[in-house]
């Protein structure tokens, strides 16, 4: 099994807090690898540290084998590593014409142009336009983001990321807020994703969980609790003890 | 599987249109220039006008722009001023627009090494290192009596003609007119760099830099090249007053500089260019008249301007400037949307 | 040697009294008031007024003082700032330099642009010895006073109710005013005192840093720099950033004339490179 990702005994804490207690992960190539726990378990902060947002407090991180700890988040997005957010990180005045067209024209290195008008180049158009059209965003390019619905604002989320053109993708809660009856559209763009690509993703809603991954880890209190195919981890009890042990105080 | 033509036409037809010069913006310009034949006794004003309006432009770079706030800009200014100054009379660079060059340059150094400390902070540690900047460089200059002349100023600064031709004449002729070439041309440059790449991930910087950053953007990188850039104009500006009154004193260094230069960008609105241009005009006749009224206390008149402007509301204030701004026109955005419907329901 | 220490202490304990204020609003509603000095200035030309013309006795006057700038705090508070609190930093910064430029614009016209002086009593003049080292009276008072201040500040904040409240208010508007707490009202209150306090220092200080219309500019820089190093989540952190700029400026100022306050500024930005949250705050999530 090729690793894509591998972390070594990754430790965060904060004033007291262990967010995240010696983990130690191992992502395929191309695998579509879930990550679930409690809420609460260290999830985010987990892909925080692996992003680069934070800095881990202990442990390594490797990306296709190579030492990424040290390197800032602009610097692992080179080399592949993107993040969509649980809350819409979105440039609000900015169109998704442009949107997707910055995230394209960065990963092609023209970042520092300051000559060139934007939208001059006719092979970047097509592509920024052919990311729009795939993520059903084509009706609403001129529109500023922040007047746009919040299910298109997710597509937005997610196209962003993956104009980047990423090895590793991790998608942190992807359906999070969206209305039933525009999830499906979200839903089929992550089922769409190449199959080259890694995927983490991050979620709470089981029926996802299920259908889309082919390997999950079980975060609980930041530390890896369970691992395993879709169907070991749901016929194991631990696993279920914890997740109805949450149930029970909710009611 | 290409997108069909018409799509992505319309996508490079929105950006082009989002570039394109607008008649209002040519107007602007011509009457600028034409100003040079058309009002030869209100040259005087009109360089000043110009020199702050550039002075507005390069804050307008980082502060509509970039978002940094700055309370401390007139310190590359200063030293742009300062820099044209001895330059004249020691006659180490007798050329004026050479000298221009040079004091930009000086200032783009002294931007760039300052940049650093605008990377990390809050707003109000961005405040306070740029306003400590610019007091540091007073203070300096204050001191340096015997290179800067100290309080009294640098006297006895003569400007040769400009590219040998031009001389300098006390009705501000020359100084106008090479003055507005200055400011047209970097005004290029500024116009192509924030319709460029580079400008829209300013923008995104500005905007989120969390996720600018999150899509491989160095946001410290770009601040830093926009701070150096945007301090290289401040100096050509302040070169510009300095060579056009063949002067320089300690003031353009000040606190009240740097104040009245925000007033000027507010006014104006900032992040579309012209708005220091237009910040310039209306703060230059405004302090005119009120000076005419109540010479020593016209700052209690700028004070209440800034108080009013900030309670009523930046956007409302600079929502009649609206037609300069350089997205594209009513009419564009129509038939670009019904293309687009077209386009779209025809592939469903 | 220990004179110029002295000396620093005193205009450090002013710095002291006289950005208090400035802390605290900026802590609690992160507000970036640039027109602090002007109520300082304030309540200076008050004691000037009262002591001066009206012949009131100085130490009546102080508290004089303190009510006015408080009461013109109050006011200001509630009909101006109250409306700038939801602006970004942007519009703050640029209502109160549009605040100062008025107040000293305003000052010049009224009392005139020369420096004034407070006419203070005759056992304040002058100064002592005690083992070589000269001990200016009226410095000696300052000390005290604003020592006594510092305290009565630590005490207030800590052990009373409206301390705990204004604390809470601190850490979290939201959840303060969901616990009951009156968030406005605790606001308008806390700009009052800090604006008495400024006015208080201004009173105390005509006499040692010069009273004059440009005082809230000339001072701003001062007040910045003491909360942005000695940062605002505590009271301690103000009140030593503002013995170390005292006595560095002092010091700077004896020893090294020629460079002036080039040592403070400079002291400044190298302090703000290298914890730009200020050397002795909690580490700042805004």
């Amino acid at each position: 099994m090729a690793v894509a990702l591998e972390t070594i005994n990754l430790v965060k804490r904060f004033s007291g807090i262990v967010a995240s207690n010696n983990v130690s992960l191992q992502i395929a190539k191309g695998a579509r690898h879930a990550l679930i726990g409690p809420n609460g378990a260290g999830k985010t902060t987990l892909i925080n540290l692996l992003t680069g947002v934070q800095r881990p407090t202990g442990g390594r991180i490797l990306l296709d084998g190579e030492d990424i700890t040290g390197l800032s988040t602009h610097e692992r997005v080179r080399l592949g590593i993107v993040r969509t957010f649980q809350i819409n990180q979105l440039f609000n005045d900015l169109t998704p014409l442009e949107t997707i067209g910055l995230a394209v024209s960065e990963r092609r290195g023209q970042g520092l142009d300051w000559w060139r008008i934007v939208g001059s180049r006719p092979d970047l158009v097509a592509e920024v336009v052919e990311i729009l059209e795939r993520f059903h965003l084509a009706d609403v390019i001129d529109k500023r983001t922040a007047v746009l619905p919040y299910g298109k604002q997710r597509l937005l989320e997610i196209a962003l990321a993956i104009a980047c053109r990423p090895r590793l993708l991790l998608l942190d809660e992807p359906a999070a807020g969206v209305p039933e009856d525009e999830r499906h559209e979200i839903l089929a763009a992550v089922a769409a994703l190449p199959a080259d690509v890694t995927v983490l993703l991050i979620e709470h809603d089981m029926d996802i969980v299920f259908s889309f991954a082919d390997r999950i880890s079980v975060l609980v209190n930041g530390a890896l609790f369970v691992e395993g195919s879709p169907e070991e981890v749901a016929r194991d009890p631990r696993v279920k003890a914890v997740y109805l042990g949450e149930e029970v105080a909710d009611a | 599987m290409l997108p069909p033509p018409i799509a992505i036409r319309v996508a490079t037809e929105w950006l082009a249109a989002r570039a394109r010069w607008q008649p209002l913006e040519v107007a602007f310009w011509i009457v600028a220039f034409a100003a040079i034949w058309l009002f030869p006794d209100r040259h005087l004003i009109l360089t000043e006008i110009t020199w702050l309006g550039l002075f507005a432009l390069s804050l307008d770079l980082i502060l509509g722009y970039a978002g940094i706030i700055s309370l401390g800009h007139a310190a590359f200014f200063g030293l742009g001023a300062y820099a044209a100054a001895l330059l004249a009379k020691y006659e180490i660079i007798n050329e004026p627009v050479l000298a221009l060059l040079v004091a930009g340059l000086a200032a783009m150094a002294l931007g760039f090494v300052t940049s650093f400390l605008v990377l990390r902070g809050s707003d109000l540690t961005r405040l306070m290192v740029t306003l400590g900047v610019a007091l540091l460089l007073r203070e300096l200059a204050n001191r340096l009596g015997w290179l800067t002349g100290g309080a009294d100023g640098l006297q006895g600064v003569s400007i040769k003609p400009v590219l040998g031709m031009f001389r300098f004449d006390m009705f501000g002729h020359t100084g106008y007119a090479y003055s507005l070439t200055v400011l047209f041309i970097l005004f290029l440059i500024a116009r192509r760099l924030v319709n460029s790449p580079f400008g829209l991930s300013l923008m995104s910087v500005k905007g989120n830099p969390l996720r600018a950053s999150a899509i491989g953007i160095s946001v410290d990188a770009r601040l830093i090249a926009i701070y150096t850039v945007a301090a290289g104009f401040a100096g050509i500006a302040g070169a510009l007053l300095a060579q056009t009154t063949s002067f320089a004193s300690l003031e353009v260094f000040s606190f009240d500089r740097s104040a009245d230069l925000l007033l000027v960008l507010i006014i104006g609105g900032a992040g579309y260019l012209y708005g220091g241009l237009i910040g310039a005009i209306i703060f230059k006749f405004m302090q005119d008249y009120l000076s005419a009224l109540t010479p020593q206390y016209w700052p209690f008149w700028i004070g209440l301007v800034l108080v009013v402007i900030v309670l009523v509301g930046r956007d409302r204030i600079t929502s009649w400037t609206a037609p300069f701004r350089r997205i594209a026109s009513h009419l564009n955005w129509r038939a670009l949307a019904r293309h687009v419907a077209a386009s779209s329901s025809e592939r469903r | 040697m220990l004179t110029i220490l002295f000396d620093g202490i005193a205009y450090g304990m002013l710095l002291f009294v006289l950005a208090s204020g400035l802390a605290v609003t900026l802590g609690l509603m992160n507000f970036i008031n640039l027109a602090h000095g002007s109520f300082a200035m304030a309540g200076g030309y008050v004691t000037v007024i009262l002591v001066n013309r009206l012949g009131i006795p100085f130490f009546a006057s102080l508290p004089l003082a303190f009510l006015a700038s408080a009461a013109i705090g109050f006011l200001f508070e509630r009909t101006l700032y109250a409306h700038v609190y939801k602006k970004s930093h942007l519009d703050q910064v640029l209502f109160t330099i549009g605040l100062v430029f008025m107040s000293v614009a305003a000052t010049d016209y009224v009392m005139g642009s020369s420096q004034v002086f407070v006419q203070i009593p005759k056992f304040l003049q002058g100064q002592f010895e005690i083992y070589g080292i000269g001990i200016g009276r009226y410095r000696l008072l300052i000390i005290v006073l604003c020592g006594l201040l510092m305290v009565a500040l630590q005490f207030i904040l800590a052990n009373t109710r409206f301390g705990s409240r204004l604390r809470a208010a601190v850490d979290d508007s939201r959840v303060a005013r969901g616990l009951g707490i009156n968030v406005n009202w605790v606001f308008a209150l806390t700009f009052a005192f800090g604006s008495g306090l400024a006015g208080l220092g201004g009173a105390l200080g005509a006499e040692i840093l010069g009273l004059d219309p440009t005082f809230p500019l000339k001072f701003m820089i001062y007040f910045l720099i003491v909360v942005t190093v000695g940062g605002t989540s505590s009271i301690t952190g103000p009140f030593l950033a503002s013995l170390l700029l005292g006595i560095g400026d002092v010091a700077g100022k004896y020893y090294v004339p020629t460079l002036g306050s080039f040592v403070i500024y400079t002291i400044m930005i190298v302090v703000l490179i290298w914890r730009p949250q200020g050397l002795f705050s909690r580490a700042a999530s805004r």
